[in-house]
């Protein structure tokens, strides 16, 4: 089942004449021509469709939340700032088929009366940037956007925005800052977006592959949407897997298949590397909590673990973790735990906004202790004392950035503390080029 | 209007800055300040306080707001570098597909550390955080490019292409 990349690899799919005759910008015509905003919003509830950047929100309800004071613009930004390490599927989107996500903004700018837009999309990308623009403009041209669209007397702007290389610009209310010409330092809230948001007007914030999934819902239907999936995880999502697997790229699952067949099917990731063993996976983007293998696979009540919202997180962060971005990292025998969080803990201490202390002193402190004991410097008291920096980063911070800058570190000592002591009892071993703690009896160890 | 140094975009690039200032509403043209530092910087390859100073005054912004701006994103050079800027990504994902390795050639190869450039002046390597490309690692970019699947011999490769 696919409903954004059905048609991904068809040749000249960026075009719109090539979009349009694999049924592109139908949603638009059944929006403008035959729906109300308030009946688009509607099908968007019925849906079920939760935020796709990572928090899992429900859209429809994030729309209705929406300020509609007379007189006011209101505004729809597109968060296109992809930058959770493990993630990349917004970028392959955006890249192979810009259509998918311009048809989506039209759709839901209508829905929210929003009649300038805008997409927010990481400078690192400044070659999608040229993609989307072009796009734009061959939507422009067969008047699907400017004034009076398709003659139902809808009017949108539709804009992309380049930003600058700033991780916590994926934060929506940084990203509005940054959207102004500013730092990117979040914003305390309330005032929430929908109230007061881009240049104090509402404003709805929703990443690009939500955006995307709206024009299919609005063709066939909350309801057909709802149908796919699981309970309260339903559609499909993009997941973006890298590392250790024969088969790397973006995959559209539905969700509720399961973790096993995702990484071992030939249909998604086509199993570990030739040769190699499963270790650990990051499920859901840097953030967060890594599992051994055994826990990705299985929950603690010896069910096999879903690709869904709600299995994934099933055992809290004891056992689980979360589905997060979908950015999908997993790693064979060959990896070094202490090293691999080490470039999580160096990326959040590099991409903290500096604006609250516990996260800009405690990522730094992360990412100086953890580094003393790769080097081989560590000391007996080093892990309690990044469990300790952890808790106090956590949940005492602006925004999430400081949550997930915590989150890989005590994930990391929960699930493999013996590495982090081998470590330190060992430098001489552990800091031999190549060097990995094999833990006695576990499933991955030689 | 003209900054020190003859510090003036060509004729097309202003038109360009005249549209970007139009995606906003009237009084918020600071918006287009990310969009121009990145003009400035294809046009200038760095942002030195004359370059910023001359985008404060396209903007009718104080220099103050370009230059917090522009030393809080990391894509922008507040130093000199080289013809080509290697950036290349050292975050989990690439470095689980040998990133460290190819790097560490690629930084041999130019006679760099991180942060340098090649005596020759034609290489500046930086060092940047996860450039979505996790699946494709491990990654650099060279300005608008990105270069995938990196090997050393492709970094050879590369190199001798744009050392030329």
């Amino acid at each position: 089942m696919k409903i954004l990349t059905e048609h991904i690899e068809v040749p000249g799919i960026e075009t719109i004449d090539v979009y349009r005759k694999h049924g592109g910008y139908q949603a638009v015509e059944k929006a403008l021509k035959k729906m109300t905003p308030d009946e688009v919003t509607e099908e968007v509830k019925k849906s079920g469709l939760r935020g796709r950047g990572g928090a899992g929100f429900p859209v429809g309800m994030k729309w209705s939340f929406l300020a509609k004071p007379e007189g006011v613009p209101r505004y729809l930004v597109c968060n296109a700032d992809e930058s959770e390490p493990g993630t990349f599927k917004d970028h392959y989107l955006m890249w192979k088929s810009p259509h998918t996500l311009i048809e989506g903004m039209i759709v839901s700018s209508f829905a929210l009366g929003a009649n300038t837009s805008y997409i927010y999309v990481r400078g690192e990308l400044m070659y999608v940037i040229h993609i989307l623009e072009k796009a734009i403009q061959e939507a422009y041209d067969k008047g699907l956007l400017g004034k009076n669209i398709l003659g139902s007397g809808y009017d949108l702007d539709l804009y992309v925005q380049s930003g600058g290389g700033a991780y916590i610009c994926g934060e929506e209310t940084a990203l509005l800052e940054s959207l102004e010409g500013k730092r990117g330092n979040p914003r305390n809230k309330p005032p929430f977006p929908a109230v007061k948001g881009l240049w104090q007007c509402p404003t709805v914030v929703n990443n690009v592959e939500s955006i995307a999934a709206t024009s299919w819902i609005v063709n066939n239907g909350g309801d057909a949407y709802a149908q796919i999936g699981v309970g309260r995880s339903t559609g499909t999502k993009l997941i973006s897997a890298s590392g250790h697997i024969r088969k790397p790229g973006v995959y559209e699952i539905p969700l509720g298949i399961t973790v096993e067949d995702f990484i071992y099917s030939d249909e998604w990731c086509g199993g570990i590397r030739e040769g190699h063993k499963l270790k650990a996976v990051v499920a859901g983007g840097s953030s967060v909590p890594i599992l051994p293998a055994e826990m990705i696979l299985t929950t603690a009540t010896g069910e096999k673990r879903l690709m869904t919202y709600e299995s994934l997180s099933d055992g809290g962060f004891a056992t689980g973790t979360m589905l997060g971005s979908g950015g999908f990292i997993v790693m064979d025998e060959t990896t070094c735990i202490v090293h691999n969080t080490l470039t999580f803990a160096r990326f959040y201490h590099h991409e903290s906004c500096g604006q609250c202390s516990p996260c800009r002193e405690g990522t730094g402190w992360m990412d100086k202790v953890i580094k003393r004991i790769e080097l081989g410097q560590g000391r007996k008291e080093d892990i309690d004392l990044l469990v300790d920096v952890a808790k106090k980063i956590e949940g005492n911070t602006i925004c999430p950035l400081g949550d997930a800058a915590a989150w890989p570190v005590s994930a990391a000592i929960r699930h493999f503390r013996d590495e982090f002591e081998w470590h330190i009892e060992h430098p001489e071993l552990a800091t031999q080029p190549g060097a990995v703690y094999m833990r006695p009896g576990a499933s991955w160890s030689n | 209007m003209e900054g020190k140094n003859n510090i003036i975009f060509p004729a097309e690039t202003l038109d360009l800055v005249k549209k970007i200032i139009a995606r906003y509403p009237e009084g918020k043209q600071k918006s287009a300040l990310l969009p121009i530092l990145h003009l400035a910087q294809a046009e200038w390859k760095w942002c030195s306080p004359e370059v910023m100073d001359y985008v404060a005054s396209l903007l009718s912004i104080k220099p103050i707001e370009v230059y917090e701006v522009a030393s809080f994103y990391t894509m922008f050079h507040l130093e000199p570098v080289g013809e080509h800027v290697i950036e290349y990504c050292r975050t989990g994902p690439c470095c689980l597909m040998g990133g460290v390795e190819v790097y560490d050639h690629l930084k041999k190869r130019l006679g760099v550390e991180t942060g340098g450039t090649s005596a020759d002046g034609k290489f500046t390597v930086k060092e940047v955080e996860c450039l979505a490309a996790c699946g494709w690692g491990p990654v650099f970019q060279i300005r608008e490019k990105f270069y995938m699947h990196l090997t050393k011999e492709k970094v050879d490769q590369i190199i001798d292409e744009l050392g030329k």
